[in-house]
């Protein structure tokens, strides 16, 4: 336990900031180019602060490193961590989805049959602390260690157990709360970067999804067919 | 002790495309209306602005335009003999919430139902014999033709500045445009939109296979267009935000555009938003309605609204709750077969297919109408004879925006995550799109809606509770139209096609098809297998009109928007010119 104990840093690093974006047609470069600039870019701009708004250091720690073997740090893009992923699930946490807003709250609580979609009492706050504890567990009984703690390869095949219905969780099920965990990835790497995630629209480059504003009356048909690469602008850029 | 109001001569409860075209019809005629919405006021100026408004994850994943759970939600079960549970999130397709209701947030798709859908069970013994449908296919004429509401399309699609190509002008075969539609009287008020590459590949390939395909009917506007109300409405931007969003261009009709300006400057009507209501005032021995009670959600009062008339404009949902929580008509048992209110919920039996392609889709320029579709396997347009199914649906390149957490197919046996998934994502995000097959859903005897015996929304009241399963019919239609995809996907050189789709597995979480939701209150000739008349009358209450997909006897395999604008049109014309003229039943029970 006493490792637990142990604030996670390691993932940590400075900050930075990124300009604006301009709103500029740059048909003719290529896309090796264009993926290389953004991931100098994004590696530039880090993890802007430690101070999370919910999350402890344990899941924050947690969460990081299963981000980053979701999406590692490669030629198309920094880790999920430096991209800002830890970030934009405390927010999400933090705010009125974590605490449950929108969800049915009222009991009586049954388990159900899969076709009944989410039937815990559990808000995401409460299903992500409780999930993040039970895989740890998982881990520490599996392998020896937190999850955070384990070389790359462990992380990998970790995660395939848990999303394969594999890992047995003491009283937590593993496969959904991957795939929560998974979904959460999914979104602070593609959503606007205004959440935390996407720092720098670094997903957006990669796939060339050019953001707003999104008017195209004008366009559709001279680009119909074409590839066209736009500098993606947020709606911070428009702000 | 509740409030009392004065009375009024009309109220609507609910302010979605029926509601505010009621509302306007009936303020036309000179009485005085009252809307009621449960919802926020919205306005598309404020609330659908750029930047704010291209938010995949506010809009599109965390569903802010939708109906929040905690206040009300439906439970589910597959079979009337399961226990239900609630949906404590939409994990199955949502419904819509506040001013506008589905009209702001819906995609823009304005299908007119093809002729023999109205007349389904008399079209299908005629053509394939009286034993031909199975005995728990309980599918019903809807006692009316499509030539009642063809006028009613007309106005319609004038309102919505719908754009499109005709393949039936009174009678005669346009080419390029739908030629399976029934005859209009007017060409679409406005030129198609610009075909996307995808809606031309797909054509291309439709064509080769002797298919028939023309451009998507679509009320997302070509051009700008002065519409029926002499309201502006804009240009389409191919902004690909269209479901799930509001309409930051004025070009996706809208109540809140097409109507509402007009209405409200009428001193006939007042609007009330945050009123949730709760339950109608039922005279049972007068058969008539004195009116609706509800909440003001801001002061929290309970509040009575007397009315001469009122109209159950809400969702599916919602109405038929509001006549079950009322006593209005007897509910259905699926054990006898006997009662009304609740029989023949259905949903839609959609499917897909993915193509990965070379050419560059950029899909990220779209509306959220498909650019195109083929109709010769929808309904009964081809023979059904010795297929053991019947219905059919339309097939489309369904490409209605680019929105990166949500649209990003892959071919079969991509890694799921890593460096590998990365560069797969990156290959194929604008390489490919799925064909959607948009399939009816016909109505089973064990398909229904009731009252939930445990769970209970916001203000008490029961649940409605929604027991459905998709059907043998479907399962096989789904199979038949899916397999009709992948032979275009074929025909396309696809480089990839992905694995075929069908529907199959019981519906629930992550297994439903569009958010397309009928029945309940269903429309008819006899009052002994429908809950409203022709003219969607209560046979219960004669000053109650119940509008909306909840009078659909059966789902046809269209976008059932255009069709409840029509009805909503044909109602108020029977209100105006029968009903105020000597008050009472409008067809003899």
């Amino acid at each position: 336990m006493a490792e637990d104990a142990i604030p996670r840093r390691g993932f940590l690093k400075g900050a930075g900031a990124a300009g604006a974006a301009a709103a500029t047609v740059l048909s003719g470069r290529s896309e090796s180019a264009q993926a290389q600039t953004a991931v100098a870019e994004a590696a530039a701009e880090t993890a802007a602060s430690e101070a999370y708004l919910t999350l402890t250091a344990i899941e924050a720690a947690f969460l990081s490193a299963a981000y980053d073997t979701l999406i590692p740090a490669d030629k198309l893009s920094p880790s999920g961590t430096d991209c800002g992923l830890v970030t934009f699930m405390d927010r999400q946490l933090a705010g009125a989805w974590g605490g449950g807003a929108r969800l049915y709250r009222s009991g009586p609580f049954v388990q159900g049959k899969p076709e009944h979609g989410y039937q815990l009492p559990l808000t995401p706050r409460e299903y992500f602390a409780a999930g993040i504890k039970a895989a740890n567990a998982w881990t520490r009984k599996t392998y020896g260690k937190d999850f955070d703690r384990l070389a790359p390869a462990e992380r990998d095949a970790a995660l395939k157990a848990m999303e394969a219905g594999k890992a047995e969780f003491a009283d937590f099920n593993a496969k959904q709360f991957f795939e929560a965990l998974y979904q959460s990835a999914m979104e602070g790497f593609f959503a606007d970067p205004i959440y935390g995630g996407n720092r720098n629209k670094v997903s957006w480059r990669m796939v060339g999804y050019p953001g707003l504003p999104a008017t195209y009356a004008n366009k559709a048909l001279e680009y119909r067919g074409k590839k066209v690469v736009i500098e993606p602008q947020s709606i911070a850029d428009f702000s | 002790m509740a409030k009392i109001m004065k009375a009024v001569d009309a109220v609507m409860v609910g302010m979605g495309w029926s509601g505010s075209i009621m509302a306007r019809e009936l303020t036309k005629a000179g009485l005085s209306v009252v809307g009621l919405e449960r919802g926020a006021d919205k306005s598309p100026a404020e609330d659908f602005a750029l930047p704010r408004i291209r938010d995949e994850h506010k809009y599109r994943v965390r569903q802010e335009m939708m109906l929040d759970t905690s206040i009300e939600t439906h439970t589910v079960r597959n079979t009337p003999s399961e226990l239900a549970l609630p949906m404590r999130k939409w994990d199955i397709p949502p419904v819509g919430d506040g001013l506008g209701g589905a009209g702001a947030h819906w995609n823009g798709v304005t299908w007119r139902f093809i002729p023999s859908e109205f007349v389904l069970r008399s079209h299908l013994i005629a053509r394939y014999g009286r034993n031909a449908i199975p005995a728990d296919m309980t599918i019903q004429d809807w006692g009316i033709t499509y030539d009642d509401l063809e006028p009613h399309y007309d106005h319609f699609e004038r309102l919505c500045a719908t754009s499109g190509k005709a393949g039936n002008l009174r009678g005669q075969k346009i080419a390029g445009g739908n030629p399976f539609e029934g005859a209009r009287q007017n060409e679409y008020p406005n030129k198609p939109l610009i075909m996307s590459q995808a809606g031309m590949i797909f054509s291309k390939a439709a064509q080769s296979l002797g298919y028939h395909p023309f451009p998507t009917p679509a009320s997302n506007s070509s051009a700008a267009y002065i519409n029926s109300e002499g309201l502006t409405i804009g240009q389409c931007q191919y902004c690909g935000h269209c479901e799930y969003f509001g309409c930051e261009a004025n070009a996706k009709a809208s109540p809140l555009i097409c109507v509402l300006p007009v209405l409200m400057q009428d001193k006939n009507f007042e609007l009330r938003t945050q009123s949730y209501v709760s339950r109608l005032i039922y005279d049972k021995q007068a058969k008539k309605v004195r009116g609706v009670v509800y909440v003001d959600r801001r002061t929290g009062e309970e509040i009575e609204q007397p009315a001469e008339i009122v109209v159950l404009s809400a969702y599916a949902f919602n109405n038929t709750l509001l006549l079950l929580h009322s006593g209005i008509g007897e509910p259905y048992d699926p054990a006898t077969g006997k009662g009304v209110v609740g029989k023949n919920y259905c949903h839609q039996t959609t499917s897909n297919v993915m193509m990965f392609v070379d050419e560059e889709i950029n899909p990220w320029i779209g509306t959220g109408t498909s650019p195109a579709a083929i109709d010769d396997f929808q309904g009964d347009n081809f023979d059904h004879a010795g297929l053991g199914f019947f219905g059919g649906g339309f097939i489309a390149p369904a490409i209605s925006g680019g929105r990166p957490i949500q649209v990003r197919a892959l071919p079969p046996g991509t890694p799921r995550w890593g460096s590998a998934w990365k560069e797969a994502t990156a290959r194929w995000y604008n390489h490919a799109f799925p064909l959607n097959c948009h399939g009816i859903s016909y109505a089973h005897r064990n398909n229904y809606l009731d009252l939930d015996p445990t769970y209970k929304d916001a203000i008490g009241r029961p649940l409605i509770r929604m027991t459905y399963n998709y059907t043998e019919n479907d399962y096989k239609m789904s199979a038949f139209l899916t397999e009709k995809a992948v032979g275009i996907a074929r025909a396309a050189n696809a480089r990839i096609v992905g694995n075929p789709q069908p529907r199959r597995g019981n519906f629930g979480a992550g297994n439903g098809g569009a958010a397309h939701h009928t029945g309940g209150a269903i429309m008819g000739t006899d009052p002994t297998t429908s809950a409203v008349n022709r003219y969607l009358q209560s046979w219960d209450a004669s000053n109650l009109f119940v509008m909306g997909g909840a009078t659909f006897p059966q789902n046809p395999g269209h976008n059932p928007t255009e069709t409840i604008g029509a009805l909503a049109y044909w109602s108020a014309a029977a209100i105006t010119s029968q009903y105020l003229k000597s008050p009472g039943p409008l067809v003899r029970a």
